[in-house]
């Protein structure tokens, strides 16, 4: 918890009062800051994993496109882009104070962050009914891992967001404390990043 | 504050009602979000595992003693693990794989993270608690659970992992060669829980530290144990995903038939052992860094002297945290891993000898004129600093190549672990244990009882474990069943009949531990607010220290390590206490 003189602070987006000078931004957003740390280096043993696989052994993996949709993959990859406009505009709505517009906003993150899980399972069953499974060959081991796990990742920012989302009805969001939109936005922000990555080398290269 | 209590975010703070004392049981005690419970839930639990990880050793060091013989007890065993009492070969390797694992993962990590981590971060930084308090009980309450599956991997058909703590690919990807299979899943998705239970601990720990210092709590004037386990949480922090994500790979190619370390399609069996070690060598440091802070913290305070080299202290640590990364090749030599490649590893290796020796140093110049305290956590450092030299020089032979090629796989590597991380790790933890105990259950172990613990734990680790260089230079295979099956190991029956025989008395000798830990409690004598005349800021609040720790916030004026200042009469300068002179920490004010 933070201090119990937190309680009466003016400014809770502000680091805990009482305190020694410290990272200079309130508990939460350091903890996202920290925990996203974790976050790429689990992800760097996913890529890390494919980049040496796929050196190693090129002829197990297929050109760009002859398996994969890139195209429907393409539109996705906007999708989740428009996404993080959308979280933005959510976290700059609700700065202003401008609630109406932060619930406007979040829902359409929801939207669309959904709408991304939804087209990546329409895309993985396609695959599947082709015969590309999991268990063929490296290339199917690492792209359903790595995309499976970002996925996964993307599911848990849109229940996050759900979340969020229910709290703005409840209006425990003000412009002088929304640590809450700010947080899953970080989080969110990230698991867009990791997809630009993914999308690039998986589909592209 | 009604009015702004209302807008608070969930994330992150609790209630005004935390403070209220009708709290009842369970939120008290079980689903408790005081960081000082959630500690001693973390110790209770992590010494029933080192209790487990031991009756392990027993068997495997009876098996070693007395080949193919019937172990007393063992008919107990059901007929897959020791029919007739005789433990089976596939039995002992998944007692040497669960050994390693309970001991590792479940034992010496919790007991230095998750208990001192815990129990020691708010109140020697002088915060009401952690910065994610819900956060930090969810961490306990996961690990919880990864322990049972861990443990239920002994019950299932197959029996439980048996690739080694280590669990090398292919071995323990393919069912077919070792005949486990249900085991080697229940390992891997344990591991990957206790890993989400490691990561939400470690960025608490890092945010709190970081965050929320009491006023006058500069970086140089944390304690050492502090500046330990900051690093250690931020090695936890990047080190544990990489094993979740590994461990996640060889879960598929066990369930879904990807594959990643399946040679035949491709895969990279290497790719495991870069993976594991790349975690796996941060790990090392994992469990020998706070071991390090605790002793720093109890030689100065037995040694009536300021910690000698503070800031090279500091620098040491952040040093042992860089470089514990670029070293994990040396695991390595043998693997088929380019040797050129070897030769980086040999050489980064050495390098962290150095900070080790600095802190080596700096313990031995704290001591040096010192009007030393022997108080049993004082036995238990000084054991801590001279097994470390031990078990940290024998690391030094193993980095060299063309030593480890001969030593590899040998008993020598299982007595220099050992020597790390019993000689270091568990003789630390023993003294950070008898340190805290009074603060922790407001009374004291029983002195005598401890000595006795002590000097017969000293003595009998050593008779266990230093013969076992003299059995790996001889060519002792590191996990063979029965040595006797190989003409050239037969003539050493006798020395392991001999380490068994300690074995079983160093284990006998940690019942007295027990005994005292349990009676203690019970019975201590009643501990003041602070027994050891310590200056940290845990000990200016009473033992134990009430919910919320502090009454006001305290204010921090020097280093934790004034004793002997002539600024006072006594010989301890508490580091909240305000003299003349001293200039008013200015806090944060936005």
């Amino acid at each position: 918890m933070a201090h119990a003189a937190a309680l009466d602070h003016e400014d809770v987006m502000q680091p805990p009062r009482d305190c020694e000078p410290g990272a200079g931004v309130y508990n939460a957003k350091l903890g996202m800051w920290v925990f996203l740390g974790s976050e790429i280096m689990f992800f760097t043993a996913l890529i890390g994993a494919y980049i040496i696989l796929r050196v190693a052994h090129p002829s197990s993996f297929k050109a760009p496109g002859e398996v994969l949709a890139v195209s429907i993959t393409a539109v996705n990859t906007f999708l989740l882009i428009c996404s993080s406009v959308t979280m933005v505009k959510a976290f700059a709505s609700v700065q202003d104070g401008n609630l109406a517009g932060l619930r406007k906003w979040l829902i359409a993150t929801v939207i669309i962050g959904a709408s991304f899980v939804g087209i990546q399972a329409y895309e993985y069953q396609q695959l599947i009914a082709k015969g590309f499974v999991p268990s063929e060959g490296l290339y199917g081991s690492t792209f359903y891992t790595m995309t499976g796990f970002h996925g996964f990742h993307v599911t848990v920012g849109v229940i996050c967001l759900i979340f969020v989302t229910l709290r703005a009805f409840q209006g425990r969001y003000t412009a002088k404390d929304h640590r809450g939109v700010e947080v899953v936005g970080l989080y969110w922000h990230f698991v867009d990043l990791v997809w630009i990555i993914l999308f690039t080398i998986v589909y592209l290269i | 504050m009604a009015t702004t209590a209302g807008q608070l975010d969930g994330l992150t703070i609790e209630s005004g009602h935390a403070h209220a004392e009708a709290q009842s049981f369970v939120r008290k005690y079980i689903f408790s979000t005081d960081h000082k419970i959630i500690g001693i839930q973390f110790l209770l639990m992590s010494l029933l595992f080192l209790l487990l990880g031991g009756v392990l050793a027993m068997v495997i060091r009876w098996q070693l003693g007395f080949p193919s013989q019937p172990m007393p007890g063992g008919g107990v065993l059901p007929e897959t693990m020791a029919p007739g009492g005789v433990v089976l070969p596939e039995f002992y390797t998944s007692l040497v794989t669960m050994h390693g694992t309970f001991m590792v993962f479940f034992a010496i990590m919790p007991l230095l993270v998750g208990v001192f981590g815990n129990y020691l971060i708010p109140l020697k930084i002088g915060a009401p608690d952690m910065a994610f308090p819900r956060i930090n009980m969810a961490s306990f309450w996961i690990a919880v659970p990864a322990g049972f599956l861990m443990l239920a991997g002994f019950f299932v058909e197959g029996g439980h992992a048996s690739a080694g703590w280590t669990s090398y690919a292919p071995l323990s990807a393919r069912p077919d060669l070792t005949g486990v299979s249900m085991g080697q899943i229940l390992w891997c998705v344990s591991l990957i829980v206790l890993g989400l239970s490691s990561i939400l601990g470690s960025f608490n720990y890092i945010t709190t530290i970081v965050n929320m210092r009491a006023p006058g709590m500069h970086w140089m004037r944390l304690p050492l144990s502090i500046w330990c386990l900051f690093v250690t949480a931020i090695l936890v922090l990047l080190a544990m995903p990489i094993l979740s994500g590994a461990i996640i790979m060889l879960l598929f190619d066990q369930t879904l038939g990807t594959h990643f370390f399946a040679p035949a399609q491709g895969g990279q069996p290497l790719l495991w052992q870069h993976l594991f070690w790349f975690f796996g060598h941060p790990e090392v440091y994992i469990l020998i860094l706070p071991g390090m802070g605790v002793a720093s913290d109890i030689i100065a305070n037995a040694s009536r002297k300021p910690v000698f080299g503070y800031t090279s202290m500091v620098v040491a640590i952040l040093g042992i945290g860089v470089l514990g990364w670029v070293v994990w090749g040396h695991h390595m030599f043998m693997s088929g891993m380019n040797p050129t490649l070897g030769t980086t590893f040999m050489i980064s290796t050495m390098f962290i000898a150095v900070p080790s020796a600095i802190k080596v140093f700096n313990w031995l110049g704290t001591m040096w004129m010192g009007n030393i305290r022997f108080h049993v956590p004082m036995l238990h450092s000084i054991a801590f600093v001279s097994m470390f030299v031990i078990g940290g020089l024998s690391g030094v032979f193993m980095a060299s190549t063309p030593v480890d090629i001969y030593i590899h796989d040998t008993y020598f590597i299982v007595a220099h672990l050992h020597y790390v991380l019993f000689g270091g790790s568990l003789f630390a933890i023993f003294a950070a244990i008898t340190y805290w105990y009074p603060k922790m259950f407001g009374r004291l172990m029983n002195p005598f009882w401890g000595r006795v613990h002590f000097y017969l734990t000293l003595i009998f680790y050593n008779f266990v474990f230093f013969p076992m260089h003299n059995l790996g230079l001889k060519g002792h295979m590191r996990r063979i069943y029965d040595p006797n099956e190989y003409e050239f190991l037969k003539g050493l029956q006798g020395l392991n009949t001999f380490i068994s025989i300690s074995a079983f008395i160093l284990f006998t000798v940690q019942l007295i531990f027990a005994a005292n830990f349990i009676m203690s409690w019970y019975k201590g004598e009643k501990a003041s607010a602070n027994p050891w005349e310590d200056n940290g800021l845990e000990w200016t609040v009473p033992s134990p220290p009430p919910h919320g720790n502090f009454a006001t916030i305290p204010h921090v004026y020097r280093g934790p390590y004034e004793y002997s200042s002539p600024l006072v009469t006594e010989d301890f300068l508490p580091q909240n206490r305000e003299l003349p002179g001293d200039s008013s920490p200015a806090g944060h004010h936005s």
